[in-house]
């Protein structure tokens, strides 16, 4: 129930993030969710795409420092609290929550988040356990 | 490997008979420059140096330097301490702009060179029962020269090869039973990959057993790159043209350092900038004194190589100082908050850390400044921060250690840098003091 995420290298210069996303544009590549984490002097541009193979592709081809990676994705009720419990189920196990962010979509009255963890696969037998209901890349491919 | 000397007296002299005879020979010196060499005379004049007052070694430091440029000013022979009859040699070497260097060798400068390559050969083990392809250049370049004549004083065999035509490299090696080859580091590089192609088998086919590599830098890495496909022992030799080519410092069997001919030279290691002495074991400039040449004798000569002096005795009992293989050039050191720092020791920290790409660029800014722009590995990479950020921190204390300044260090998008080969600009300075 991994999904695939895909960060790219950015160090700190003008247009760089720009560069990145136009190249995805150019190869029709549809960004879904995105986040980025930056230091001083560099960050790292985090995404779920619609193809992330060939989005790798393409930036790597662009020579971007890309890599992909597996998160979780989750729905969660679209109302206060909602994310709030999904993080205590975790935190009560003891699993540190490395980052954390949303889809640009909702599915219906369900907002879509991205986890990720120091141990995804504890991270989604408790979320099943507890009736989570996560993502995989069927149901984000159909978004 | 036992321990064998060609000069076993004069390599084994103990330090105090070695400085007393260094004394001897620069008084000598500087006695035949004052008296024969008008561009030495009026340049001690200039100094206000009177020789009577050079009691012991340590006066050198009082005398003027000699530079790259002091050579030009007689151009070509006005350095000469002999009659042009007593010279029988001419070598150059090439300047970045302008004419050649000329050196000149009398006969007696020929034969006390090859002395000096006899020793260093017999050092690395060699005898007068191996054979030596010298695959350097013949012709003004003193290396092919230089090493030709060592060797034969010695008695190895050699073989005149010169450099390129690698099918005919091999072949001779293969037909004579070459055992010792003299020939660059990235020659011997592309030697040993021919060699591989062809599915002959170093040790089998091709039975060297030495290989003497100079007049290029190259790492330790390089050295055991080589020795792995070649089965061979590499050695590091140092040398100027300037200083009568090659033999000038050579690596004995220890391959820790480079005996430096303490009775043909003088050493000394100096701040590039303040021409003051570094402290022991500190990376400066090599100066040199010669204290055998006749035909062209040469003062404290700059020789805008960096390098540092090892301290401890080496276990093959020479006495001769060792200095480390040559680290860059003088000409690159650069100064920050009053530390001398070269390139290359950042160079050499950044080698050492995985998950550091080749390329990177110092840069000098605001009040004394630096940051050092690393490229970071594409393999390395994997989507996390906080390993990027441990990368950082590691190379800022490694550098730190090294250099004694912490820099800022920023990690930048592999093949973001100007590419490592050639003459990249490595040091940006923008500061404005």
């Amino acid at each position: 129930m991994k999904i695939k995420q895909l960060s790219v290298f950015l160090e700190n210069k003008k247009g760089r993030l720009y560069e990145v996303l136009n190249t995805l544009a150019q190869a029709n590549i549809n960004i879904r969710a995105l986040s980025i984490a930056d230091t001083s002097d560099f960050g790292i541009l985090r995404m779920i795409v619609n193809n992330p193979e060939e989005a790798k592709r393409v930036l790597d081809e662009a020579g971007f420092t890309a890599k992909i990676t597996n998160v979780i994705g989750v729905a969660v009720k679209d109302r206060p609290g909602g994310l709030a419990e999904i993080l205590k189920i975790l935190y009560e196990k003891d699993i540190n929550v490395e980052y954390v962010y949303a889809f640009v979509e909702k599915s219906g009255e369900e907002a879509l988040v991205v986890i990720r963890t120091n141990n995804l696969d504890k991270t989604i037998d408790l979320l099943k356990e507890a009736g989570v209901k996560l993502l995989d890349s069927k149901t984000l491919e159909n978004l | 490997m036992e321990t064998r000397f060609f000069n076993p007296k004069i390599e084994k002299l103990s330090p105090s008979e070695l400085r007393v005879l260094q004394f001897k020979k620069l008084k000598t010196v500087l006695r035949r420059v004052y008296q024969k060499v008008p561009f030495y005379r009026e340049k001690l004049k200039e100094a206000g140096i009177n020789l009577s007052k050079i009691k012991t070694l340590s006066d050198l430091k009082e005398l003027p330097f000699t530079t790259k440029e002091d050579l030009f000013v007689d151009y070509p022979f006005g350095l000469l301490a002999e009659p042009l009859e007593k010279v029988v040699r001419l070598h150059t070497s090439s300047g970045t702009t302008g004419k050649p260097k000329a050196i000149f060798f009398s006969k007696k400068d020929i034969w006390a060179q090859a002395e000096l390559i006899a020793r260093a050969l017999v050092m690395t083990g060699s005898t007068s029962q191996d054979i030596l392809q010298n695959s350097m250049t013949y012709g003004l370049f003193t290396g092919a020269l230089v090493m030709h004549y060592g060797a034969e004083l010695l008695g190895m065999l050699v073989i005149p090869a010169g450099p390129g035509n690698t099918e005919r490299q091999i072949e001779l090696m293969r037909t004579f039973g070459t055992t010792c080859v003299h020939m660059t580091p990235s020659y011997a590089l592309y030697v040993a990959t021919v060699i591989q192609g062809k599915g002959l088998k170093p040790g089998v086919d091709i039975k060297l057993k030495r290989a003497y590599l100079g007049a290029e830098p190259y790492s330790e890495e390089t050295r055991r790159k080589i020795e792995e496909m070649l089965k061979v022992d590499v050695y590091n030799c140092y040398g100027l043209s300037e200083m009568g080519g090659p033999g000038v410092a050579f690596e004995c069997q220890f391959k820790k350092g480079l005996h430096l001919w303490e009775d043909a030279f003088i050493a000394e290691i100096i701040d590039p900038k303040t021409g003051m002495p570094v402290k022991p074991g500190e990376v400066g400039e090599l100066v040199l004194t010669t204290l055998n040449r006749t035909a062209m004798p040469l003062i404290r000569y700059r020789t805008r190589d960096l390098t540092y002096a090892f301290e401890e005795p080496c276990p093959c009992g020479r006495t001769h100082i060792k200095i480390a293989r040559i680290i860059g050039r003088a000409d690159d050191m650069f100064i920050v908050r009053g530390v001398n720092i070269f390139p290359q020791q950042i160079e050499a920290v950044l080698m050492g850390i995985k998950g550091v790409a080749q390329n990177y660029q110092i840069i000098l800014e605001g009040l004394d400044e630096m940051i050092v722009k690393v490229e970071i590995d594409r393999d390395f990479f994997d989507g996390r921060i906080e390993r990027l950020l441990k990368l950082r921190d590691e190379i800022t204390e490694k550098l730190k250690a090294v250099i004694q300044v912490r820099p800022k260090v920023e990690l930048v998008e592999p093949g973001t840098l100007p590419v490592s080969e050639g003459k990249a600009k490595r040091v940006i300075d923008r500061r404005t003091l």
